[in-house]
């Protein structure tokens, strides 16, 4: 079984550079979906035997990250009309270059880490804090709201990937209320996407700049 | 009875989500209040509460917290009918339920033994008060709750995965896994080092980001300064006090391990940051609300810096955690009022408050010289059992430090607190219908008189409460 574990977490890895260099919208959103419903398959194989909250696990996790949430963007673009145009502070290709240096780093700061779990694979604490790090680069450099959402999604994602690691001790109850959490967020920052293309006719958070110092 | 003091509340704001009538819903918020309170009471009164196997349970500190929490609420509650009445034409609906659902949420953060349902918690309220920042419905509150939600839900993800760390740190030393507070400070000592460093920081730059401390304070001039005035009281008492339990339950587990000496610098390091950082935008503020923001980043970076002395320090941290939620009651109750009064919050148009409104115009001014830390507001002994504890630690540059920052905080807010308050209110001001009426100014007052006391007395099972809440964060072992 956990001889899948290393390759899905390569595929959740290139997902993560699908999403830092495409720049259509549809394009970031779908590597989003796809990275969720790896995650779902990811609960499965992990804890080896299926039992039913694992599977229940597993589903909740591939329809909310895979279903539900991708519809709540999908929405959201459709709203405020916008196909194209991620509008990068910096440059794709200066992203991918620095998404490849924070999974080199991921994977250096990983080592000094002691590993219990031999046998789930040795990728789960890299791909968990590289997909971490590129979450905070999408954040960071991405001047539409709906992007920054994806981000935050992607770094969610990365903390979801090293709770595989936890399954034992963290428990289910607890599991869905994160997923609750993360939903609820997703639902309420979806909102106020649609009141900012509103009262701004733009999506970009540029335009959010009245406050500061 | 765990279960009612957080249920409770969402059952008040399920009602106030489905009452119909948008004159008599603002009632149901006083009425949770009150019903919250007195559960609180026979709480702390009664037997030891515990539920779900110990994932809910009020220990000392959490007993502190939770009546603070609850008071506070119980206060600003009564505010909320009078100032929901002014806002006549707009629908509450969402705004009440969110602020019961977040009284909820609060208490069951209070509550919670087990870290992940703690979180839990903690990102729920980060979700119920997102609406109420909304409130005013104008760009500029847009983008204050876009901020607030963004930046509170990626610290909250860090946070999530110092949780994550913390757990795996005892799942390495080949323990039994466990999220679970009691076993955790109880196994410290055995805890894997380098993934509990790593949790330990994740931790306090997440929660830490809730909690407001500098250099993760970003959200909050913008959200205090566009929340209503009563949003950012229950913001700057109620939320931030349990972010700041959040990182008191880590400082406990780490406490005990041998991490205790870098866990108390780097307490003390942002400490005296946030208090830095906001002694620096404090001066020259021409926006009293987001002034009061500033004033909250300083004195939750007092309160992490009191946790990181230790000793005495940790009595007065949490002494100061009451003393200056109450002051900070006091001043966005008064600043909301004079905002209200004057339809501006920027000291180029807001003048003689002092004459303009009687009541809340001195009880800001009154706030702001308690704030601060003069004698004889609580705040003024709680920060002077800090500074008492900082020189029996030894540490004397942190001791200079904190006067030097809490001088120059006094002089910057001072410089805008007397523009305010003194001078002539311009014709457009006095012209504006709002006054100061018994609703609106009462729950100030009662602030005010609550703060006082703690300055000259402390009752005694106040006081008893929180030598044993400080006991407990020191001694370790439950």
């Amino acid at each position: 079984m956990n001889k899948f574990i290393d390759p899905i977490l390569v595929l959740v890895l290139l997902l993560n550079f699908v999403a830092l260099g495409a720049s259509r919208m549809r394009t970031v959103i779908q590597a989003v979906v796809v990275q969720g419903m790896l995650l779902g398959v990811l609960i499965a194989l992990a804890h080896g035997k299926l039992e039913i909250w694992v599977s229940m696990m597993a589903l909740v996790t591939i329809l909310l990250k895979g279903i539900a949430i991708p519809r709540m963007l999908f929405d959201a673009i459709r709203d405020v009309v916008i196909r194209r145009e991620v509008e990068p502070i910096i440059g794709f290709i200066a992203s991918l270059f620095l998404g490849a240096v924070g999974t080199g780093l991921a994977v250096l700061f990983s080592r000094t880490l002691p590993i219990a779990h031999a046998d789930m694979g040795s990728l789960i604490v890299p791909a968990a804090l590289s997909t971490v790090l590129t979450g905070f680069l999408m954040l960071t450099t991405r001047t539409k709201a709906i992007t920054q959402v994806v981000g935050y999604l992607i770094l969610e994602n990365g903390v979801f990937i090293f709770g595989m690691l936890l399954m034992e001790a963290i428990p289910f109850l607890v599991e869905l209320g994160v997923l609750l959490d993360l939903f609820v967020a997703i639902f309420v920052m979806g909102i106020i996407i649609h009141k900012i293309s509103r009262e701004f006719s733009s999506v970009s958070t540029q335009m959010l700049s009245e406050l500061k110092e | 009875m765990a279960w009612f003091l957080f249920l409770v509340p969402l059952v008040f704001a399920g009602l106030a989500a489905a009452i119909p009538s948008n004159r008599w819903r603002p009632w149901l918020v006083p009425a949770g209040g009150l019903t919250h309170l007195l559960l609180t009471g026979f709480a702390v009164l009664g037997e030891p509460v515990s539920a779900l196997n110990g994932w809910l349970m009020l220990d000392p500190v959490s007993t502190l917290v939770l009546g603070f929490v609850s008071i506070m609420f119980f206060v600003c509650s009564l505010y909320a009918p009078a100032y929901l009445a002014l806002q006549q034409g707009r629908s509450n609906r969402v705004f009440c339920a969110c602020l019961l659902a977040m009284l909820g949420m609060m208490t069951l953060v209070i509550m919670a033994h087990h870290l992940g349902l703690m979180w839990v918690a903690i990102e729920a309220t980060t979700l119920a008060t997102a609406p109420l920042l909304f409130f005013n419905h104008n760009p500029r509150s847009l983008e204050a709750t876009w901020k607030y939600l963004l930046i509170g839900s990626v610290g909250i993800a860090l946070a999530l995965l110092g949780t994550f760390f913390l757990a795996y740190s005892s799942i390495h030393e080949g323990l039994e896994p466990t999220l679970m507070l009691d076993d955790l400070v109880r196994l410290a000592p055995k805890l894997s080092p380098p993934w509990l460093h790593a949790a330990f920081v994740l931790l306090l730059v997440g929660y830490g980001t809730k909690m407001g401390l500098a250099p993760m304070h970003t959200w909050k001039p913008d959200a205090y300064g566009e929340a209503p005035g009563l949003v950012g009281a229950l913001l700057a008492c109620g939320v931030t006090s349990c972010a700041f339990l959040a990182i008191l339950r880590f400082y406990q587990i780490c406490r005990n391990a041998p991490e205790a000496a870098f866990a108390r610098e780097i307490l003390i390091f942002i400490g005296l940051l946030s208090m830095a950082v906001a002694a620096v935008f404090v001066i020259r503020q021409r926006d009293f609300k987001r002034m009061l923001a500033y004033s909250s980043v300083e004195h939750m970076g007092i309160l992490v810096l009191g946790i990181g002395i230790g000793g005495v320090a940790i009595y007065g941290a949490l002494l100061h955690m009451i003393t200056n939620g109450l002051t900070k009651g006091v001043m966005f109750l008064s600043a909301g009022n004079i905002h209200r009064a004057y339809e501006s919050k920027s000291t180029d148009d807001v003048r003689g408050a002092m004459h303009r409104l009687p009541i809340s115009g001195p009880l800001f001014l009154a706030g702001f010289l308690m704030v601060t830390g003069s004698p004889p507001g609580g705040p003024f002994i709680s920060e002077l059992t800090i500074l008492i504890g900082t020189i029996q630690a030894g540490k004397y540059w942190v001791s200079g430090l904190f006067l030097t920052l809490l001088a120059i905080v006094f002089i910057g807010m001072g410089a805008t607190v007397l523009r305010v308050v003194q001078g002539v209110p311009s014709a457009k001001a006095v012209a504006t219908p709002y006054h100061d009426r018994p609703q609106l100014v009462i729950p100030v007052i009662i602030f005010f008189v609550m703060a006082l006391i703690l300055g000259v007395w402390i009752p005694h099972p106040l006081d008893s409460l929180l030598h044993q809440a400080a006991a407990y964060l020191e001694g370790g072992v439950p």
